[in-house]
């Protein structure tokens, strides 16, 4: 190995970095693009430099990965994983959604499972690792571009052992018809398995589309899932993004989701988060450009010792700009939710509308929510505000609804649900938001604490 | 049809109710006046439910079952209906998904059929239209964003949707502007029938105009000191709570 890792004075990421021989070598087998090895090693020598975030680190003060630092990692190589080919569509969310749908087992594009149906010209939507092997889309130009200066270990032990992922190109003036899914199922029960995937999502001038993003797991295990999308959202174009995140209550989930919006542009990003024993998603949009509108909308379900983190930045550079964070959580037993909210304007983003708001929902007095808005305002004449809220359900409105002759359980499920469809009513996507309204709905359903001890 | 029975209540260890003795019958419409402090809001969160009460003496039937031993939602399904004072926003719940799954809890409890959503589109037009509910209404969330018309007007819907046996119109009047009041004194008199009755508590007079009561009460200090026809209203009006209040003083 390189000498880079004798200077790290982290010693638990050594697991981390012994693995690359492994990997790289069977990815030369593939023969990868000349500048894509360099990628990986910058990757890998900048999470030796990194190390693992500790609390002592402002940005994880709530969270901590030590328990992911002692996993026994375990990147998913270059074969596919054996259980593949014998998956079956209807456990995947999502499925009966007509949509562009790209499956990854274990980080590895699932062909077979996978429905491609037709695209208007120009329209790239394939997995990234054959993407990588079409000099002609000039991916050395895009890949790593938005994370290139950030602190991010996580981001960098991607670049270094990523695998996959979705790559989505819409040309200027294209409306991509039909949503894409881009559908990641871990499949691995073995501890430290981790699966590493990318997606690249450019949206061109003036086009628009919907990318739906969701992760599964089937089977319970201390598994880590890293994934870092890179979108780019350019002048008068549109995009909704959703990200479902639903994977089994042992494992470790971390995103790093980089967006880049330019002017005019509207980017709506929505996150649902339910499962996966820590999930920490950092979330950065650069407002690049005038006029535009960046909606950050998300909703978090937790229970047992479920963590859920968001951590964000909205960086308005340019003038009249529009970002608004509406996050909801609904927190039972012992979990915690973090929330870290920061919105930048800096000098020229003058008339700057930004609005953030965190509201938490309590079923629990064990469960805890460590909530932190911050504003920093370098523009005169600008409306910024946020709020947050932790609380339990209103007692005066489960009285309101029992004094109509609806029973106490189902009027806490309704406050529930109306709860949750704040963030859910936004989604723009009908079908996609009806399955969301559908899963969240059950979630909330299958709640004990719903129940009434009499 | 409801007989309160020497009703002693109060909240946080404090005594509100101090003996309240009041009987009702099918088809009539009663009043219950009395000042600020008086007990009227107790008295309606007591027969209506609300949790934070208790109840340390006297009793409650209501069409001979304990109204008390009740739970809120079953009192609703046997037919009590409290008109809020201030109803509550909900935000987030549907009305028409809200109301519809109200009605059908209240049908299923009477062994009705439920009804689905156009059975139940069908039945609330006529009295949306009644009420001069705007057609978006059942579009909203349960009063959100209403205005303070809009939200008295709702409750009256709401009555005129789930037909109770006994509805208690607590400080209806409050907050509505002249027209709004005939609008919603309209709806109240619209569901007055030989088989129901309704118990109007208010602070003023103003709503006993358009409603009229068949008998009115003074609550003062958490009793009721004098009982007597719709005349006993406007007396009250003229005189004031001050006159009644040292009326009592002095015959004690």
């Amino acid at each position: 190995m390189t000498p880079l890792i004798a200077d790290s004075e982290v010693g638990e990421t050594d697991p981390f970095l012994a693995s690359f021989d492994t990997f790289e070598g069977e990815e030369m087998a593939s023969s990868p693009p000349s500048w894509l090895r360099p990628f990986r090693k910058a990757g890998l020598s900048r999470f030796a430099e990194l190390g693992f975030p500790t609390i002592s680190d402002e940005d994880w003060r709530f969270t901590n990965v030590a328990s992911i630092s002692k996993l026994p990692f375990s990147p998913m190589g270059k074969t596919p994983s054996a259980g593949a080919d014998r998956l079956s569509l209807d456990i995947l969310p999502f499925s009966g959604v007509p949509v562009h749908r790209l499956v990854f087992v274990d980080g590895h594009f699932a062909k077979d499972l996978s429905r491609i149906g037709a695209l208007p010209p120009g329209v790239v939507v394939t997995n990234l690792a054959a993407g990588l092997s079409d000099p002609s889309l000039e991916l050395e130009k895009r890949l790593g571009k938005l994370t290139q200066d950030s602190k991010n270990a996580f981001g960098a032990l991607n670049s270094a052992y990523f695998t996959d992922g979705g790559l989505v190109i819409i040309p200027p003036g294209t409306a991509l018809g039909g949503a894409v899914h881009l559908c990641f199922v871990t499949t691995s029960s073995q501890a430290g398995a981790s699966t590493n995937v990318r997606n690249l999502v450019h949206v061109g001038q003036g086009a628009s589309g919907t990318v739906l993003e969701s992760f599964t797991g089937l089977n319970p295990a201390r598994t880590l899932t890293t994934c870092v999308n890179e979108t780019w959202v350019e002048s008068e174009a549109y995009l909704e993004h959703i990200r479902f995140q639903d994977e089994t209550l042992e494992s470790y989930h971390v995103g790093s989701l980089h967006y880049h919006l330019g002017s005019r542009s509207r980017c709506w990003a929505h996150s649902f988060s339910l499962g996966a024993r820590l999930f920490r998603a950092n979330i950065r949009a650069t407002l690049a450009g005038e006029g535009l509108e960046c909606i950050l909308n998300g909703l978090y379900l937790t229970r047992a010792e479920q963590l859920a983190d968001h951590h964000m930045v909205v960086d308005h550079t340019q003038p009249n700009g529009t970002s608004h964070e509406y996050f909801n959580g609904i927190l039972d037993d012992r979990s915690r939710a973090v929330f870290h909210g920061r919105i930048l304007v800096r000098q020229d983003a003058q008339k700057t509308d930004a609005k953030q708001t965190n509201k938490n929902l309590l079923l629990s007095d064990e469960a805890t929510v460590d909530t932190k808005p911050q504003l920093e305002i370098y523009a005169d004449d600008v409306k910024c505000t946020h709020g947050a809220t932790t609380g339990h359900l209103d007692e005066d409105a489960i009285f309101y609804l029992r004094s109509r002759g609806i029973g106490l359980e189902r009027a806490r499920r309704m406050l529930m649900h109306a709860f949750a469809g704040e963030i859910i009513e936004r989604v723009q996507n009908e079908p996609l938001r009806a399955v969301l309204d559908r899963i969240v709905r059950n979630r909330l359903e299958q709640n004990p604490h719903v129940k009434v001890e009499i | 049809m409801l007989e309160i029975r020497n009703l002693h209540a109060g909240i946080d260890g404090k005594q509100i109710l101090k003996g309240v003795t009041l009987t009702i019958n099918p088809g009539e419409v009663h009043a219950i006046m009395g000042p600020n402090g008086s007990g009227k809001s107790t008295l309606s969160a007591v027969l209506a439910g609300r949790d934070g009460y208790e109840v340390t003496a006297g009793e409650v039937i209501y069409q001979g079952k304990s109204l008390l031993e009740m739970a809120p939602e079953e009192r609703a399904r046997e037919g009590v209906f409290l008109a809020f004072q201030y109803p509550v926003e909900i935000p987030g719940v549907n009305s028409t998904y809200f109301l519809k799954a109200a009605l059908n809890e209240v049908r299923k409890h009477h062994g009705l059929v439920e009804l689905d959503a156009i059975e139940f589109l069908a039945l609330v037009k006529d009295k949306m239209k009644a009420l001069e509910l705007r057609e978006d209404f059942l579009k909203r969330p349960v009063n959100e964003g209403f205005s303070g018309g809009e939200k008295k007007k709702n409750e009256i819907f709401q009555m005129a949707v789930l037909e109770p046996k006994l509805a208690i119109l607590d400080e209806t009047d409050s907050g509505l502007d002249i027209d709004a009041l005939k609008v919603v004194s309209a709806g109240v008199n619209r569901l007055r029938r030989a088989d129901n009755a309704q118990l109007v508590i208010t602070h003023y007079q103003r709503l006993l105009a358009y409603v009229i009561p068949d008998f009115v009460h003074v609550l003062c200090d958490g009793r009721i000191v004098r009982s007597g026809g719709k005349e006993l209203a406007l007396e009250l009006e003229q005189r004031g709570y001050d006159w009644i209040l040292s009326e009592r003083n002095h015959t004690a």
